[in-house]
């Protein structure tokens, strides 16, 4: 009899837990230990003694609340940008008869196999100083200057991150919208709802299951987002990532990057659990779409 | 024939004999040459069709006839490529579905998943910004009509099949639409409740004698019960249309005859069309048979339409008029009644009776008799 019929009969129990070792054991390695590393280095101080002085100084610091403060910013901005964008182009694509309408949804769908920096990379050559709007802008109107200078700024990441994970929302919603009957939109609208009044009663609320869990995903991968922010090179604008990018690879200060990484690793961990406590509790039949 | 058939019975009898009774504003529909045609595909050909105001109309026929497109076409989810279509005086042909004053109800419910019932009947008031006092007076009203009062703050995953299609009747209900399309309601009900939902909306229509009711169905039970006329449809095109009796004991055509109960067709030649007014001579091999002939017939070849329920055995020494003689091919017991096959000079015959204590058995010669006013000449046409 072979190990898995062991297993699968029950005859053996105990070797039957051994095999869940290895995984355990890969994941340990590439996981927990480097985390553990870490968690363990934010807690040395200069003198290498175990203490939380460390995160005391970090903490306080204007640097650290200065990034706390653009994570917060651009990653709730980006989320509701893309809850917004998503949700419209989402009910376009479904409910309004628009030829090619498929063929767009597939498109902006493989926007999530393309690395982010790609579109920060892309907004450079659009947006930027000396990108095609500005150089088009300053030969029609003679300026010396680009009139166009929002992609540097927390305007631009925002920008740039909403086209990037639109898609993370509408995948969802398309999904969700594709479950509504068509039966209910056809009796809401015999009853004399205008399509706002659909759109808003009928439409959105069976959506939000999907909103949610697709929100709250696009605002645990906006609190990490890193070549997005370290592309556009907004000046002043330091999110936790690139605080701990500088303070690492720059600085080489290991133990005040060792620190913020902590944080960010609690909110992205607070994040995840409330994305998967929306998806279990408001997701219902329909969790498997989110 | 009955004065039965010519009245008609039930509901549509009961309206039918107090059309004076009809409110102001009570209103029609009226398909005018509509056709609808979905990339040059025709669903709909040239449909002439006039529901009376108060009347129950059920539009009954195949997949793919054309029947849901109908009622969708007086919804307006599909635009006819030609053709007008009216409300009472108005043409609703370009008006959108919030604008045409109708209520309807599908087969699945289509019940809002996230309000409660009460919630989902004061939708419609809602949407037209009824005051909240009328909106409370009418969902509370309508609820009642269908017997959901008790349910109102119900949602609609906590009621059963029936009741969630009660509280979908009074939902279009709600608004008091100037009419009321069904389309397929009943179906995803199993049979019990189904019975039941056909009282329910026979009552409905007495309490409500002014509502224009167009039902599509494919249930020919659903529509004779319930229904005042039928239009048949297949292919897109109305294959026959009348008083619900009167289709069912004169059907125009063999599709007709066929699709609306069960029927036996007996291929005959006419001999004199207008033996007595009204009725025909027939014969079929040796035999001499009398019908009703509701349509003009020549000398030639015509079909002999005699329902299964209407033919009775008789004992083969007694042979009155409109007898035929036959050999039983076989007997099914089916519970409520007895079905007997027949061979009739090489045709299939099949006679429905209550249940016999002595079945003729397989092989038999019996004499099987209908009454002339039972049987009805119809072209003769290909199967």
């Amino acid at each position: 009899m072979s190990a898995t019929a062991a297993v699968r009969s029950g005859a053996g129990p105990r070797l039957g837990g051994l095999w869940v070792l290895p995984p355990l054991l890969l994941l340990a390695a590439l996981f927990f230990y480097p985390l553990a590393l870490i968690a363990g280095q934010s807690l040395v101080g200069d003198d290498g003694a175990v203490s939380l002085a460390g995160y005391g100084a970090v903490l306080t610091g204007p640097l650290f609340a200065n990034a706390l403060w653009h994570t917060i910013e651009i990653a709730v901005g980006a989320t509701a940008g893309c809850l917004v964008l998503g949700f419209v182009m989402a009910l376009l694509l479904t409910f309004v008869p628009i030829p090619g309408g498929r063929l767009i949804a597939r498109l902006i769908d493989t926007f999530i196999a393309l690395p982010t920096f790609l579109v920060a990379l892309a907004f450079t050559f659009i947006y930027g100083s000396a990108g095609l709007l500005n150089m088009a802008a300053m030969g029609a109107t003679g300026l010396s200057t680009p009139p166009i200078d929002f992609l540097y700024s927390v305007w631009g990441v925002i920008l740039a991150e909403v086209t990037v994970y639109t898609p993370f929302i509408m995948r969802p919603l398309l999904a969700s919208f594709s479950l509504i009957e068509t039966a209910q939109i056809e009796v809401a609208s015999s009853l004399g709802a205008g399509p706002w009044r659909i759109i808003r009663q009928v439409i959105f609320p069976a959506a939000l299951p999907a909103l949610l869990a697709g929100g709250s995903l696009c605002l645990l991968l906006t609190v990490n987002e890193f070549g997005v922010v370290f592309f556009i090179g907004a000046k002043g604008v330091i999110t936790l990532p690139l605080l701990i990018y500088s303070k690492a690879i720059e600085e080489s200060d290991y133990s005040t990057a060792c620190v913020i990484a902590m944080v960010n690793v609690v909110l992205s961990l607070s994040l995840y659990a409330l994305y998967r406590t929306l998806v279990a509790r408001l997701g219902g039949d329909r969790a498997g779409v989110v | 024939m009955s004065d039965a058939v010519a009245m008609g019975t039930g509901v549509g009898a009961a309206r039918a004999t107090a059309p004076d009774t009809l409110p102001r504003g009570a209103s029609g529909i009226g398909f005018h040459g509509v056709t609808v045609a979905y990339k040059g595909a025709v669903a709909l050909a040239d449909l002439d069709l006039h529901v009376h105001p108060g009347e129950i109309m059920a539009i009954i026929g195949p997949s793919g006839c054309g029947k849901t497109t109908a009622l969708r076409a007086v919804a307006g989810f599909v635009r006819p490529t030609a053709g007008r279509i009216r409300i009472g005086e108005t043409d609703v042909t370009d008006l959108p579905p919030h604008a045409r004053d109708i209520g309807m109800v599908v087969q699945n419910y289509a019940l809002f998943p996230h309000m409660r019932v009460d919630e989902n009947v004061a939708f419609g008031l809602r949407a037209r910004r009824s005051p909240e006092a009328l909106v409370r007076e009418r969902v509370a009203e309508s609820l009642r009509m269908v017997g959901m009062r008790d349910f109102s703050a119900r949602y609609p995953r906590q009621l059963s099949g029936g009741q969630q299609q009660r509280v979908a009747i009074a939902r279009a209900l709600a608004i008091r639409p100037r009419v009321l399309l069904l389309d397929e309601p009943l179906s995803a009900l199993d049979a019990q409740i189904r019975r039941s939902m056909l009282g329910e909306l026979a009552r409905l229509h007495q309490e409500l004698p002014s509502l224009t009711v167009l039902y599509v169905t494919h249930d020919q039970v659903e529509a004779l019960t319930l229904a005042d006329r039928i239009a048949i449809m297949r292919g897109g095109r109305l294959m026959a249309e009348g008083q619900s009796q009167m289709l069912y004991r004169a059907p125009a055509n063999r599709f007709a005859a066929e699709f609306l109960g069960r029927a036996n067709l007996l291929p005959v030649q006419v001999e004199d069309a207008n033996d007595v007014p009204g009725v025909a001579r027939v014969r079929l091999g040796e035999t001499s048979l009398s019908a009703m002939v509701s349509q003009a017939f020549g000398p030639g070849m015509a079909l002999l339409c005699v329902r299964p329920h209407d033919i009775s055995l008789r004992p083969v020494p007694v042979q009155p008029a409109n007898t035929l003689t036959g050999t039983v091919l076989g007997v099914t017991w089916q519970g409520d009644q007895h079905s007997i096959d027949f061979d009739v000079g090489g045709h299939a015959l099949r006679l429905v009776s209550t249940p016999l204590r002595e079945p003729p058995p397989p092989g038999a010669r019996v004499a099987v008799h209908f009454a002339a006013e039972d049987a009805t000449l119809i072209p003769h046409e290909a199967a």
